[in-house]
This record gives structure tokens, C-alpha cells and sequence, in this order.
């Protein structure tokens, strides 16, 4: 896909960026502080969106396309805010082959996400495909928060996102 | 250093320590393909083509990474090697875009040539092929990942040659793909359009954007007069397109083969670098004399200068106002010539053949139109000009000579020539600077201190009783590299010339492909810049302030360098662009 958008519109703090520069700062001098630094930046602000990563960039001299190609490679960094509702549909065997597949894009579709997006546009919802998360008996499984929901067929889907309208 | 003892399919050799399989194996003349090995800029094993089996070791090596020991014993034409490569290829071309016949490299790609070395007759693997897009926002440089095999060639000559690093291989596994920061196009990015990326790349996934159609349509339309001009390194290159041995010069090939296409007039790009000399050297003049900022800092290298936009926005007002040669040509060709041929310079279309992809980016920026329309209307690379030719069945080697078209052209300068290798327009100027300065005449026009392919070159060149200190660097990093040393106070100089391509326009991003393996044995920049240093040697005129019709231009039209008619025409500004 040419240009990934982001969804949510970025709104970091100076204290945020204060911290961030504070670990770029006790790093800069170590061989492969890219991965460590992108960590505590996840951890700082929640997802590492282009602004965080040309923070980065400036200050550690990596390149933009260099981290990116970090950030794309390594699931645990995220591009997208988590959102206030965080759904996790499950993907392993056991869900897929149940049928979970088909219950992630009708959330989706649902929730009006665009293509190429995790997230919806006023960051209230955010999803994630999980790897098995070892409810294999309720499968196919989908987690909101920390909400836990099984045995699943499609037409659940209005149900549970109806608990989360506020 | 200390030296092995090896063998290769039986073959004894003693070769030193630190080589690799690989670097053995070449010595030996033994073959190994490879598709993503450059030596020194990409030595990361990725693509599995140069397996070799090595006695002993468990599995199959690559031969470009693997370094050699006492005793190893290697052989490199086993079934088991053949086969093993051949299936790398297979599993390589099944994800392959595979219109070859219709590609833009058919017949110059080495994944094609591998298919055909390695007799691959057809492809067993049949299936899904990775998502991909083609970017063609850039006004310079289009990318087709369909093509892209992943060898990383440009993602290592973008981050470690040129230190733009605009490209990396993001995403993973199957999808993993060459792309930038958030997947932006290269137009959006701080890319200099250099096209290094093009000229490294062994199949069709980077290619220059088509400039061809605007101009075949020009060429049909009977209302315009449509002006080609040829930059210098073009005379030096094209012949390769045509089988002529690297460093053939074909200036008088060239020049016949474009009034055979049409164009209305055939002019030379090294009036205009005489120009650029006049302008640049006054320029340089006046700051010496009137404590102007320095270093000078020339201009010509549209890479380098969108790089200097992005990257030292501290050093723009060090740039040379002077617009790059050709540039300077259009904005002649539609007043001064315009005037003259009594053409409406609406109705003139200039066409500017050049070794360079960011001369496309350059010839939209808005800043350049001194008179009203835009200075030059289509760039093409040398490689286009090639298809040019093809297309309209020339047979270009038969061509007989011909010279390029008067008022401007038929009496080039040397110094106009030399301007297309590294250090050409320092010595250029330096031939001019000097006299003017002085007000002498001198014999010894040859600055061998600025020539030959070293990165960065210094020198200090005596000017009657002033020491002008210069400093040539060509290749972006080479040019950050220069200027960082300047930033910190460790160096300061009088006069840079600064090239974005290493090597200069020789080997610029629009010149001839050669594969990689070829670049390995023979140094493509030296090859082709002894083509533009013969044609020097062998000019009546080699100083850009001799050229009769550079003397007649100022007389007749612009009245002195630096004057208010050129300012109008022949300078422009520049400003700073976003890095992130």
C-alpha cells in the first residue's frame, strides 16, 4: 500500500517527549539502541506514530525508513494508538479454523475501519488479530479489554459491540 | 597479509586472509553467481545465488560472506550446488513479476541473464504473489516492487553511499518489501532523485519516470520548434547502449542520430556550461573580493542540491546562484535565441538529454522560468535518448559524424566538456578564474590535483598572490562528509564543487546500466571520464572565456556575468525542505 495513513490524530505531550529524550539520551551512545529505544517510546506514549519516530530519528541518527522497517517487522510495535475499547480477535488454529476469521472483518466492517487501519477514526476502538491465546475451548474467542468472549458466530458481533456504545 | 592455502573444485591457490569464497573464487576465474552482492556496499549473503559446498561444513555456504581458511577445500559445480542455486532461482522468479519482454530491463537484467546461465526452463512454483504497488508520484523515479527481489543493492547504496537512506526493507516474511518511512511515496520524502538506486538495481523494479511521450508528441507537433541540448557525460555513455566498449566517445554519432530524430535544432549543453563557468567563476570572484560568503559552493548537481535543501539548510546561501548549465541554456534559447530566430518563445519546446534522473525533478521547480515559461519543458536520461534511436530503426553505429548546430554549438570548449567527471567544474573554473583574476594568460590549463575518483579531493591553486584553497567531493556522503568538517570548523575552503553522483555526471542516475559483476572489474567512472578528458585535450579551445560564442552572448545580449540581464536569466534561489 502506497502511504499508510494514520487514523488517529497524534496529540503527545512535552512531558512525554521530555521522557523520550531522556531515554534516547542514556542510549545514544550504545550499538543497536534502536530496539530498546522504541520499546520505552511504546511504552511512553502507547503505539510509536510518525511523529515519535522522527523524534528518534533526529536524535539518534537512524534513518526514518530504518525504523519504520524495525517497526513493521516486530509485532509488539504498533503504528496505531490502542483505543479506548481494544479488541483482540484470535487467530489461532483452533479460532481460524472455528471460523474467527470471518468474525474479524465483520467487526471491521462494522466499525466503519478503513483498509490498512487498526483503528477507528476518533480512536474509540482499536483491533488486533491475536495469535492463540489459549482459550482453544470457547474458540472462536475474542477479547475486549480484558472481557473475554466465546464460542462466537458472526451474528454475535452487533451484541458486543452494543456493550460498548459509551 | 598472511595468506591461505585453498582449493577450489581441485585447484590450488594461495590467496590472503581476509578474502571471502567469493573474492577466491574471481581471482581463480571460477565463476559464482551472485545477484545481491556489491563489494564493500552490500556483502550480506541475502540472496542464496553464490551457494558453494565447502568440505566438511554441514550445509551449503554463501561464497560472498564466507571467509576462507587454511585447508578449506571448496568446490562450486556439484549437482548439489547446481541444484540447490537453481532452486533459489525458481523460488526467486516465482514471485518475479515475469513480463520480461515488455520490462524496461529485458536484455540488460542479471535476473535474467541468472535464468538463462542456470538453464531455468520453467517455474514449478506455482502460487500467490507478495501485495505490491507501483510509485510513480516522483518526477524522477518510479518503483515497481512487483520487480524487486529483494537483494537490498539500493537500500544499501541510498543509506551507505549517499546517506539519503529514503528506502529499507520493511514489513516481514512474505510481505516483506522495499519501501519508506509509513510507506510515503519517494516524491514525499527528503529522496535527492540521484537514481543510484536505478543504476544499481539488477532487474526492472527502478526506472527513471517516462520522459519520452511529451517529447515524440513535441517532435509530431508541427507548430513548435523543438531545441535538444546534450550534456556533456551523455557523449560518454551512450555508446554503450549500442555495444561500443565503455569510454567510446560518440559525440558525433550522437549529434547525427538526433537531427535524424527530428529535433529542429541540436545543441550542446557545454555552451551552457561555459556559461555556468562565466557566472559561477565571477560570482566566485566577487565574494573573494568583497568578503561574500564562502566557501562557493557550485550548484550544477540538481541531487546534490535538493540534498543540501533537506540536509544543510545552514549552507544554501553558500550555494552558487547560478542555475545549472542547462537550465541556463533554456532560458537563452527562449529570450536570447528566440529573439534572434524571431521564434515566439512560446513555440519553443526544449529538450535536455541528460545522464541525471533529478534533472527531471529540477527542470519542475517553478524558480526556474526566468522568462516567463519554463527554462527546459522535457529531460530525458541518456537511456531514453538510447530507445529514442532504437524506436526510429537509426542504426546508430553506422552513423557518420556530424556536428551539433551553430550559434551555439559547434565551438565547445574543453573546459564545457570536462564538466560531466568529478572535479571537471572546478577546473573548469579554475581555468577561467585564474586568467581573469590575473589578467594573464596561461599555457598549463590541466588541474590534475582535482581530477581522478578519489571521494573528496583538496588542493590549493595560487592565483596570483592569493591562495584559493579548494575542495571537490562527489557522492552525497562524500559531500556530508565535507560539509559536517566545515560545520565543526575543521576545514574552510575558498571554492567546492560537489557532484551528487559518485563519480559525477559520468555515472550519474540516467546513464547506460552496466551489471554489477562488470562494475566489480573495471571502474566505470574513470572508463567514461577518460572519454570527456580525450575530447579536452583535443578541443582548440579549452577555457569557457575564450568560446567566441560566449564572448558574443555577453556582447550582443547579457552584457557582463553576474550583470542584471543574467541575474534575470541565469540565477535562481533555493530553500530549505522538510527532513522528516
Amino acid at each position: 500500500m502506497l502511504n499508510a495513513q494514520q487514523t488517529v490524530a497524534f496529540n503527545g505531550t512535552k512531558e512525554q517527549e521530555a521522557k523520550l529524550m531522556e531515554v534516547i539520551n542514556r542510549y545514544k551512545d550504545t550499538k543497536g539502541a534502536l530496539i530498546p529505544v522504541l520499546h520505552e517510546a511504546q511504552g511512553i506514549y502507547g503505539y510509536l506514530p510518525v511523529e515519535v519516530q522522527a523524534i528518534i530519528s533526529k536524535n539518534l541518527n537512524v534513518t526514518m525508513a530504518e525504523i519504520y522497517g524495525v517497526v513493521t517487522f516486530y509485532t509488539q510495535f504498533t503504528t496505531e494508538p490502542k483505543g479506548k475499547y481494544h479488541i483482540g480477535v484470535c487467530l489461532g488454529t483452533a479460532c481460524y479454523v472455528k471460523g474467527s476469521g470471518a468474525i474479524l472483518d465483520k467487526i471491521r466492517e462494522k466499525l466503519g475501519m478503513p483498509e490498512g487501519s487498526n483503528s477507528t477514526p476518533d480512536g474509540k476502538f482499536s483491533i488486533e488479530a491475536t495469535r492463540c491465546i489459549g482459550a482453544c475451548g470457547l474458540a472462536p474467542v475474542l477479547t475486549v479489554n480484558d472481557e473475554v468472549y466465546g464460542k462466537l458466530t458472526v451474528d454475535d458481533v452487533d451484541k458486543i459491540l452494543a456493550k460498548y456504545s459509551e | 597479509m598472511e595468506m591461505v592455502n585453498i582449493t577450489i573444485n581441485g585447484q590450488s591457490l594461495s590467496v590472503p586472509q581476509d578474502y571471502t569464497i567469493l573474492q577466491a573464487a574471481r581471482q581463480a576465474g571460477i565463476d559464482i553467481p551472485t545477484l545481491c552482492y556489491l563489494k564493500d556496499i552490500n556483502e550480506i549473503g541475502a540472496c542464496r545465488m553464490c551457494l558453494v559446498e565447502v568440505k566438511g561444513a554441514r550445509t551449503l555456504v554463501t561464497a560472498c560472506v564466507y571467509p576462507v581458511n587454511e585447508g578449506m577445500e571448496v568446490f562450486t559445480n556439484t549437482a548439489r550446488v547446481r541444484k540447490a542455486r537453481k532452486a533459489v532461482l525458481e523460488l526467486m522468479l516465482s514471485n518475479h513479476n515475469r513480463n520480461c519482454l515488455t520490462c524496461v530491463r529485458n536484455r540488460n537484467c542479471e535476473l535474467q541473464k541468472l535464468a538463462e546461465e542456470l538453464n531455468v526452463t520453467e517455474i514449478p512454483y506455482e502460487g500467490e504473489y507478495t501485495p505490491s504497488v507501483v510509485d510513480d508520484f516522483s518526477p524522477s523515479i518510479v518503483r515497481d516492487n512487483s520487480k524487486c527481489i529483494l537483494c537490498r543493492r539500493c537500500v544499501a547504496v541510498c543509506k551507505k553511499i549517499q546517506t539519503v537512506g529514503v528506502i529499507d526493507a520493511t514489513e516481514r516474511g512474505f510481505k516483506t518489501k522495499i519501501g519508506s518511512s509509513f510507506d510515503k511515496s519517494l516524491n514525499e520524502t527528503d529522496c535527492a532523485m540521484c537514481g543510484q538506486c536505478i543504476a544499481i538495481c539488477p532487474v526492472g523494479a527502478l526506472h527513471e519516470k517516462d520522459g519520452l511521450t511529451p517529447v515524440w508528441n513535441a517532435l509530431a507537433d508541427e507548430t513548435k520548434h523543438v531545441v535538444v541540448q546534450t550534456a556533456p557525460a551523455v557523449r560518454a555513455a551512450l555508446g554503450e547502449e549500442f555495444g561500443l566498449p565503455i569510454g567510446t566517445p560518440v559525440t558525433g554519432k550522437m549529434a547525427a542520430a538526433l537531427k535524424m530524430l527530428g529535433f529542429d535544432k541540436v545543441f550542446d549543453t557545454d555552451f551552457a556550461a561555459d556559461l555556468t563557468i562565466m557566472e559561477e567563476g565571477t560570482e566566485l570572484i566577487n565574494r573573494i573580493k568583497e568578503g561574500g560568503k564562502l566557501p562557493l559552493i557550485t550548484s550544477c548537481s540538481p541531487g546534490w542540491v535538493k540534498f543540501c535543501e533537506h540536509n544543510f539548510p545552514d549552507f544554501l546561501d553558500n550555494l552558487s546562484s547560478a542555475k545549472s548549465p542547462h537550465e541556463m541554456y533554456g532560458a537563452v534559447l527562449k529570450s536570447y535565441y528566440a529573439e534572434k530566430a524571431g521564434i515566439d518563445p512560446k513555440d519553443i519546446y526544449v529538450v535536455s538529454v541528460m545522464p541525471c534522473t533529478a534533472k527531471k525533478f529540477e527542470a519542475q521547480r517553478e524558480e526556474l522560468s526566468g522568462t516567463g515559461y519554463p527554462d527546459v519543458d522535457a529531460v530525458i536520461t541518456t537511456r531514453e535518448l538510447a530507445k529514442m534511436i532504437k524506436e526510429a530503426g537509426i542504426e546508430f553505429n553506422k552513423l557518420e559524424d556530424a556536428v551539433f548546430d551553430s550559434p551555439f554549438g559547434d565551438e565547445a570548449t574543453g573546459a564545457g566538456v570536462i564538466f560531466g567527471a568529478t572535479g571537471g567544474v572546478m577546473e573548469a573554473a579554475l581555468r577561467t578564474v585564474s586568467e581573469v583574476l590575473t589578467g594573464k594568460t596561461f599555457d598549463e590549463v590541466e588541474y590534475e590535483a582535482v581530477r581522478g575518483t578519489e571521494g573528496i579531493k583538496e588542493a590549493t591553486v595560487t592565483i596570483g598572490d592569493l591562495d584559493v584553497k579548494v575542495a571537490v567531493a562527489h557522492g552525497l556522503g562524500n559531500a556530508r562528509k565535507l560539509l559536517e568538517s566545515i560545520r565543526e570548523g575543521k576545514a574552510n575552503y575558498h571554492f567546492i564543487e560537489i557532484m551528487g553522483c559518485p563519480g559525477g555526471c559520468v555515472t550519474g542516475g540516467g546513464q547506460p546500466i552496466q551489471p554489477a559483476k562488470l562494475q566489480a572489474e573495471i571502474d566505470l567512472k574513470a572508463e567514461r571520464a577518460k572519454a570527456l578528458y580525450a575530447e579536452d585535450r583535443a578541443l582548440t579551445y579549452r577555457k569557457s572565456h575564450d568560446n567566441p560564442y560566449i564572448k558574443k552572448i555577453y556582447e550582443e545580449y547579457l552584457g557582463e556575468p553576474c550583470g542584471h540581464k543574467s541575474h534575470k536569466l541565469l540565477h535562481t534561489h533555493y530553500h530549505e525542505r522538510p527532513k522528516y
